[in-house]
């Protein structure tokens, strides 16, 4: 039934001897446990009968003592069933953050940060509690019920039947209830989803809820999805209030028909007073697990649905692999071969890139230009292998791409990536991410080139500063400019640039890529720009296209071309010049 | 930065300011407050009179072999239970309506505050936060206005019944058996202490785990470029371990203090029997109440442990609320005059004198801005990106407050006009669309009822954009999904025309896409726009050499300057910036055309 719970046994073996020390513990405090009550039967006996006084002052003690000794057992079993829960919930964690750290982008496109955090929040906790509290209390649920229900026989078979008569009913009856919670909660689910759209893209086009003064309808829009949450909400509430009566019910049902039935028999001679009492302290400790019961049930079923979505993560191909690596290649020269490469990102979706043939020379700085979705990122993605081709080949100093262990080649990539991502750690530290250590005279070189030499002089504490939310916020420019100097302290062999100017203006730029020729002298560059002042100097620019190339050549082969190129050139010149004006 | 620490808060379990603020939102619901907490008396007496009916039965009618009685007493117990489910039933219906009704009112009140924020706001607070707080944080509340405060009350009427009612049986044995409740206070005292000491640290390596998580999903794709899969990996093993370790940690606390009360409650159990017991052999004491005193120490110690645990419930909902309240608290809001000035028969007119304007203190985006523009003119703003285009259009709205000087329509100045008056006549137009989920339709419309069917196709038809919208499968009616990623940035331009002509607008504020499209869409767009600026004033920040030149004016913007202005012919004769701009665009093009 809960296929999906069975995946956890190889967590589970790793603790088998905490955890069948933790199921003795649940044994031996049950043992006590149970024992009391008959402790209190023999002391309420004795007293009716009014002979031994001591005997009863020695039931007060043992009482207390058993109590102490469960006492200790109970504490063990959290040391260590609890604790193992703990442990397993690390090695899950653990194991789905290694899994995730090699899944390809395409699955960090598809499914959204927020998601996949839900995955290893409040999923990887649902499963803590099955394999925590959950297994705890259905052993000891489990193990009391086995052990109270022969006592109970033993001291009177026929008020037990009595007895017992309700509990089939409540554990069938909250089972009852909690399946309708699930379909009823899985509906306020959706509606919380819902209104959570709603406020997201509400907040996201405030200027335009604004300008149009839609902020009323916006308002009674919300107003309802709140008040269909709300009405949600108790339709959910009027079946789990039914919980706490129905417990009520059935548990008091027990207790009143032991009284009635146990006194009965008292008054007839066949049962003591103590014996009923013992009767009345079992049902209560029976009365707990069996709601437990429902709880657990409950817990397991959340459990098991989390680990199906967990196992969903956790079967996500790879894609990008070493499979056909040859690990003798360790180094690259810089050398990009295309060659008849087709690329989609999905089956069913268009070609992103058609039938592309294409060769860099090492050394070389070539750009890639062309309007938004034409294909400049996919293509650049691909010598990184951040995707892999649909059909034909990416070579690489004449090697099929595949060929070069991923570590190697990625090491060889400096990328600036088109978002410029930067983590809020110091600003040393960022830009010698791709490094082992952190190399002061790195630092240094790399900033002067990437122009952020300035900046960094105005920020609190110079390189050290700590950037992001816990720190200063940088600009769209100043973080440009960091992570192309984070590219550039790996040394790498191939420079991609995807499109990493757009917040810097031009004057910046040129600055900037007036520095980079030095550096990219002997090595590979990739430029992807909107911009044409940006690769107006580069040895080939390739005009893409609807996923072909449109147009190749230097500058000024381009603009002689009077194509899309020349186009470009015409509607930028406007702005670009003005701004070297003045 | 403050308020991005927000997150962390951990908050104190009781904040009586909070609190108070927290209970006027309860005040509409009183009578519902007041209904459940009668119940709750009723739910909480109900059970404490079955020890003593069960001790009248083992006292009266069973000592004295009375069917009759105990059948009595067994339909009474029985009578009670039904009472009390039902009552139960009604209490918690009760209780879970007030919490969801005010955590409505809270929802709402927030949403609409947000609305009122002014852009400043948005810039600096991101989305997902301000999300957070209207969606989860408010239903942190829903706990402590539901099952927190009414069911404290019962915990302690639970409390009262049982001491009123061993008193009343033996108020020696009372006071033996609650020889241990000093003890129990104090260590639920100590315990909570502890654990509030523990929860606190699993909270800020959870919180640590989280942001670690959060920010390397988000930013994956530089941990795989530069193969640091390794070293994140061991980063993330000792964050996780320590959020293991101080979980671990707490658990030490919850094994000891379970346990403990158990004893306790068995340490009550053995005075009972060894004190009471003394007192039944000397025929002081029935055997019945140490029945009942049993029973009652059995059903003592669960309130006195759910209170323990409602404290966690009361430092969710006191963090939760404190940054609700902070959000409802904020001023960002351009304030509306008391009493605004009606713009009638309005014509058109803007005049923009010595404005300056700084997003932030001091550091100016436009600087002493001067120009007028009459009713039906087009002007072109031209410069290049920092240049302070968008501001101008920005406080124009009055987005954003201006720090010097006066912008005014048809002489009167915006500050003075009610800001729904003042945008009724502008219609702006983004570079990036923002589209709504929701039809076609309502994406033109923007909901509002006065806009027909009718006006909305006509919209369509006049920017060129019914074309390819009645291809669409559903017309109209066609669903907008993924903010618009089906359709292409042609479309959902002219989808954003048709949106501003529906308003009709008597100012126009157009940023001219700078992104290149198809040939084909390009001429609908430039047809769209010359519609668009006929019979009102506008305001075009413009990329194309075809719309300047048709401009009545343009203003030539440089860092926040306005450095020129006069129509295409005036600006050539004064030989300066424009003059330069045209001539190096003009050769340009020559050399284009004779190649």
């Amino acid at each position: 039934m809960f296929k999906n719970l069975s995946h956890l046994n190889k967590y589970f073996s790793r603790y088998k001897y905490k955890i069948l020390l933790g199921i003795l513990f649940i044994i031996l405090s049950n043992i006590g446990g149970v024992y009391i009550p008959l402790l209190l039967r023999s002391s309420i006996d004795e007293l009716k009968k009014n002979i031994d006084f001591n005997l009863v002052i020695k039931n007060a003690f043992l009482i207390v003592g058993t109590s102490a000794l469960a006492g200790i057992f109970r504490f063990m079993i959290r040391q260590t069933i609890i604790v193992v829960s703990r442990e397993i919930e690390f090695d899950l964690r653990q194991d789905f953050w290694q899994h995730i750290q090699k899944l390809p982008l395409r699955f960090f496109q598809n499914n959204s940060t927020g998601n996949i955090m839900a995955h290893a929040t409040s999923d990887i906790s649902a499963v803590r509690m099955f394999v925590g509290p959950a297994v705890m209390y259905s052993i000891d649920t489990g193990m009391r019920f086995f052990l109270i229900l022969p006592i109970m026989l033993w001291m009177n078979t026929t008020l037990t039947l009595y007895a017992l008569l309700p509990l089939p009913l409540l554990s069938f009856a909250v089972y009852l209830v909690m399946k309708k919670i699930h379909v009823r909660y899985t509906k306020i689910q959706e509606k919380f989803s819902d209104l959570t759209t709603k406020a997201q893209e509400n907040f996201s086009g405030i200027r335009v809820i604004k300008s149009y003064l839609r902020e009323e309808y916006e308002i009674k829009q919300f107003e309802s999805e709140s008040k269909e949450y709300l009405k949600r909400n108790m339709d959910l509430v009027k079946i789990r209030s039914l919980f706490q009566p129905i417990f009520y019910m059935i548990a008091g049902l027990s207790s009143i028909i032991v009284l009635w039935k146990g006194g009965t028999m008292i008054i007839n001679g066949q049962l003591s007073l103590g014996t009923m009492f013992a009767f009345l302290t079992y049902l209560l400790m029976l009365i707990w697990p069996m709601i437990a019961f429902g709880w657990v049930a409950n817990m397991i079923q959340q459990a098991d649905a989390s680990m199906k979505r967990l196992l969903k993560i956790f079967n996500e191909p790879y894609e990008i692999t070493d499979e056909e690596a040859d690990d003798s290649i360790q180094n690259i020269d810089g050398e990009i071969e295309f060659q008849n490469v087709c690329f989609k990102y999905r089956e069913n979706l268009p070609l992103v890139l058609d039938n592309i043939s294409l060769k860099i020379e090492k050394g070389s700085t070539v750009a890639f230009i062309g309007s938004t979705g034409v294909g400049k990122t996919s293509l650049v993605n691909l010598v990184a292998r951040l995707y892999d081709v649909s059909s034909g080949e990416v070579l690489i100093d004449g090697k099929n791409i595949k060929k070069i262990p991923l570590e190697n080649l990625r090491k060889n990539i400096g990328f600036v990536p088109q978002d410029a991502f930067l983590f809020s750690d110091t600003l040393a530290n960022n830009l010698t991410y791709g490094l082992d250590e952190n190399n002061q005279e790195v630092v240094e070189y790399v900033a002067e080139i990437a122009q952020l030499k300035k900046d960094v002089e105005t920020f609190p504490n110079k390189f050290e500063t700590i950037l992001g939310e816990r720190g200063i916020t940088l600009s769209g420019g100043q973080k440009q400019r960091a992570t192309l100097a984070r590219a550039l302290a790996i040394n790498p062999k191939i420079l991609i640039l995807d499109d990493s100017f757009s917040a810097v203006d031009t004057r910046t730029e040129e600055e900037i890529l007036k520095r980079l020729k030095s550096f990219m002298k002997n090595r590979t560059s990739i430029i992807i720009s909107h911009r044409i002042s940006t690769v107006k100097d580069c040895d080939k620019i390739f005009v893409l296209d609807k996923g072909k190339i449109a147009e190749e050549g230097t500058h000024d082969e381009l603009l002689l071309l009077n194509g899309i190129y020349a186009d470009l050139h015409n509607k930028q010149l406007l702005e670009e010049e003005l701004s070297e004006l003045g | 930065m403050a308020d991005q620490k927000d997150d962390e808060i951990l908050g104190k379990a009781y904040d009586a300011k909070l609190m108070k603020r927290l209970l006027t939102y309860i005040k509409p619901y009183r009578k519902y407050v007041i209904l459940a907490i009668f119940m709750n008396i009723i739910v909480a007496a109900l059970p404490s009179l079955r020890p003593v009916l069960t001790k009248i039965a083992v006292d009266n009618n069973i000592a004295n072999k009375d069917y009759h009685g105990l059948l009595l007493i067994i339909l009474a117990l029985f009578g009670i239970l039904i009472f009390q489910s039902i009552v139960q039933y009604f209490l918690t219906y009760f209780t879970e309506l007030i919490g969801q009704k005010t955590i409505y009112d809270l929802r709402t009140q927030l949403f609409a505050h947000v609305q009122k924020l002014s852009l400043k706001y948005f810039d600096k607070v991101p989305i997902g936060r301000t999300v957070t707080r209207v969606t989860n944080d408010v239903d942190a509340l829903n706990e402590m206005f539901s099952s927190g405060i009414v069911e404290i009350f019962s915990d302690v009427f639970v409390i009262i019944w049982i001491f009123v009612f061993m008193f009343s049986m033996s108020w020696d044995l009372a006071l033996v058996t609650l020889a241990v409740m000093p003890v129990l206070v104090f260590a639920t005292f100590l315990f909570r202490k502890k654990v509030r000491e523990t929860y606190r640290d699993v909270r800020k390596h959870l919180a640590r785990l989280n942001s670690y998580m959060q920010e390397h999903i988000t930013g994956m794709n530089v941990v795989q470029i530069f193969a640091k899969q390794k070293s994140e990996l061991k980063k993330f093993s000792s964050i996780n371990d320590d959020h293991k370790v101080a979980n671990i940690k707490s658990i030490f606390y919850y094994a000891i203090f379970y346990p403990f009360i158990e004893l306790l409650n068995s340490i009550a159990i053995g005075l009972i029997i060894w004190y009471g017991g003394g007192e039944v052999i000397q025929k002081h004491l029935s055997i019945g109440v140490l029945f009942a005193f049993i029973q009652f120490v059995e059903m003592f110690w669960r309130p006195v442990r759910d209170l323990s645990e409602k404290y966690n419930i009361l430092q969710g909902a006191m963090a939760a609320s404190e940054r609700i309240f902070k959000l409802l608290d904020d001023n960002t809001i351009i304030p509306n005059p008391k009493e605004p000035v009606k713009l009638n028969s309005f014509k058109g007119e803007i005049e923009f004198k010595n404005v300056w304007f700084a997003y932030n203190p001091g550091e100016y985006v436009l600087k002493n801005i001067s120009f007028k523009i009459n009713p039906g003119e087009t002007v072109a703003i031209v410069g290049a990106t920092g240049a302070g285009k968008s501001s101008i259009i920005n406080i124009l709205s009055r987005f954003y407050e201006i720090e010097k000087g006066t912008i005014t329509l048809d002489g009167i100045d915006i500050r003075t006009l009610d800001e729904r008056e003042l945008r009724k006549h502008i219609s702006v137009v983004l570079q990036d669309v923002f589209l709504f989920s929701g039809d076609i339709k309502t994406n033109i419309s923007l909901g509002n009822e006065e806009i027909t069917e009718e006006k909305i196709i006509e919209a369509a038809k006049t920017v060129g954009a019914d074309k390819f919208i009645s291809q669409l499968p559903n017309k109209y009616n066609e669903e907008v999904k993924e903010k618009g990623a089906t359709l292409s940035v042609g479309q959902r331009q002219l989808i954003s025309f048709a949106r501003a002509l529906a308003y009709d607008p008597q100012i126009l504020i157009l940023d001219e896409a700078t992104s290149s499209i198809d040939t084909e869409t390009e001429i609908l767009i430039q047809n769209a726009i010359q519609k668009l600026l006929v019979g009102r004033t506008s305001i075009v920040i413009a990329h194309r050499l075809s719309t300047i030149q048709n401009a009545d004016k343009i203003l030539v913007m440089h860092k926040g300057e306005l450095k020129e202005m006069g129509n295409h012919q005036e600006l050539l004769a004064k030989k300066g910036i424009y003059y330069k701009l045209y001539q190096l665009q003009y050769k340009d093009q020559e050399i284009l055309k004779t190649t």
